[in-house]
């Protein structure tokens, strides 16, 4: 589905992706993990073409997103939902209007199924209540859950998350995991997370990868990611006092609650 | 679609002046190039402005540009005349010609003090907001979440508040002359003897239609100046929030210094 074949990019000097070569396959959730400015933001946002690189290329279904442009790169665009690290809403319109906002611009929709659209996905995220709320007078966790209602709102293949959960509380993050785990499940798409919290990652994910000074050192599903033998991996699970003793049970995201 | 999100700039210092002095040189054309190209995209996107979708942002920028400006500048137009007509007046009644004040209070006032005064009252409030917020949306990533959705921002915010500019500009500026007439017709009715009548028979007789004209296109002109400018400045903000507050205040500098050298150029056009 998403494809890096050898990416490499430099901010000045400095290389922050290192010949990155790795694929995102259909359906699955797959999860970038790493320390703070490893380079998991700058390869999400390669994704989506917000950076372009300096060496090799990105192919996003078999369509090169890296050196689309025009009309080419919006329909590319199309294909993708984006949660942003701090939900990215239009603080003068309302979470409503914040939801209904790519069908009003992009679709030729009438109201009444605007209407209905957006309040389907906000029923999703719990926040139907809400509807006529401004985003000033919303917390961190409902924010997170109005960008994700915009960023399914149009029904993407793919959709991709950075930093779900930087900033929430440990309960809120598990809520915010679930309705990650249950979009995935529900409308059958692509996940891509870009996360440090590897609670979350080793949750939601179905295969995780480490990314360390701008290179991949691992991908590998959760079970088998907990009991890696790079040092740069176990340091990281470590930190997060995850024991590499025994099989990771993947947590129940069927009855998260509301934060 | 202009793309307005940027990657990071990452370049060493120049070691000597004349390196900085070259890089600010190419950084401003590179900056004028970027805005122009926003300009042109905004132009050519003012035919959806009646669109059922931007309608209701056009008449929220009108409000904001116009009428939320309508107080400051009533009261220094109407001062502005004032001054203007006490000044002169004083000097004319030396020579008994302080009748005269009428014309030389509206000829001022619609050549140049009423587009000036207006424009930079304008670029000061008006024009600030904008590139504070749009510097914030910027930072906060709203602009890059409207790339992302296709929707172009230029269509979206910058369309909008262009075309609200240059309706509001010019009848502010309207506004602002007649203000400043009424204030020079009561200084000159209160202080220097001159009766309402005297003041606008004598103002009406010898200011020209072209005054007017010329007057309402220079505000014209400006409207569309600082709009493009803090539009810009706005969409180049970076580093957080001691960007937004450079991008302020860089906003108002360049479009006072443009708003001056381009009204000396329209003024050169239409009456050298």
């Amino acid at each position: 589905m998403i494809r890096f074949d050898n990416v490499t990019k430099y901010f000045g000097d400095r290389k922050v992706l290192d010949a990155v070569n790795f694929q995102v396959e259909p359906g699955e959730t797959f999860v970038l993990v790493g320390f703070s400015g490893a380079g998991k933001s700058v390869t999400l946002k390669h994704m989506i073409r917000l950076l372009t690189p300096d060496e090799g290329r990105v192919t996003v279904g078999g369509d090169v997103i890296s050196e689309a442009s025009g009309r080419g790169l919006e329909r590319l665009r199309e294909r993708f939902g984006l949660l942003f690290q701090g939900a990215a809403l239009l603080e003068w319109l309302t979470v409503f209007d914040n939801v209904a906002l790519p069908l009003r611009e992009k679709t030729a929709l009438d109201e009444a199924e605007i209407a209905r659209r957006v309040l389907e996905k906000l029923r999703q995220v719990n926040l139907e209540d809400a509807r006529d709320a401004m985003p000033a007078a919303l917390s961190g966790g409902m924010r997170k859950r109005v960008g994700l209602a915009r960023a399914i709102v149009t029904d993407p293949e793919i959709i991709l998350y950075d930093e779900p959960t930087s900033g929430l509380d440990p309960v809120t993050s598990r809520a915010i995991d679930g309705l990650i785990d249950r979009t995935r499940r529900d409308l059958k798409v692509t996940s891509v997370v870009v996360t440090h919290d590897l609670f979350s990652a080793l949750g939601i994910g179905t295969r995780i990868a480490m990314i360390y000074e701008g290179r991949i050192l691992e991908i590998s599903p959760p079970a088998e990611f907990i009991r890696s033998n790079n040092d740069i991996v176990k340091r990281f699970l470590d930190a997060q006092y995850i024991t590499r003793r025994g099989d990771w049970e993947r947590m129940s995201h069927e009855a998260e609650s509301s934060p | 679609m202009v793309s307005l999100t940027r990657e990071p700039e990452f370049r060493p210092p120049p070691a000597n002046w004349r390196g900085r002095l070259g890089r600010a040189a190419l950084l401003a054309c590179r900056d004028a190039g970027r805005a122009v190209l926003m300009l042109a995209e905004a132009t050519l996107e003012l035919r959806r402005l009646f669109s059922r979708r931007a309608r209701p942002v056009f008449v929220r920028q009108l409000y904001a540009a116009g009428i939320k400006s309508l107080g400051v500048i009533s009261v220094v137009a109407f001062f502005t005349g004032m001054i203007l007509a006490l000044q002169t007046g004083i000097e004319l009644r030396k020579v008994g010609q302080e009748v005269n004040i009428g014309v030389a209070v509206m000829v001022s006032m619609l050549r140049e003090m009423g587009p000036f005064m207006t424009a930079l009252i304008l670029a000061a409030s008006v024009g600030s907001a904008m590139a504070a917020e749009l510097g914030t949306m910027t930072v906060s990533e709203e602009i890059a979440a409207l790339e992302v959705m296709s929707i172009p921002p230029v269509r979206f915010l910058v369309m909008p508040r262009l075309a609200a500019m240059m309706v509001m500009t010019p009848v502010l500026t309207f506004y602002a002359c007649m203000l400043g007439v009424a204030g020079g017709a009561l200084v000159g009715a209160t202080q220097l003897g001159v009766s309402p009548q005297a003041y606008l028979d004598n103002a009406i007789r010898w200011a020209e239609n072209k005054d007017l004209y010329v007057g309402l296109f220079k505000s014209w002109v400006f409207g569309i100046l600082i709009t493009t400018v803090c539009c810009h400045q706005g969409f180049a903000t970076a580093e957080g929030a001691v960007g937004v507050g450079r991008a302020t205040r860089r906003s108002v500098v360049i479009s006072f210094l443009s708003i001056l050298v381009v009204g000396y150029i329209i003024t050169r056009l239409f009456y050298a």
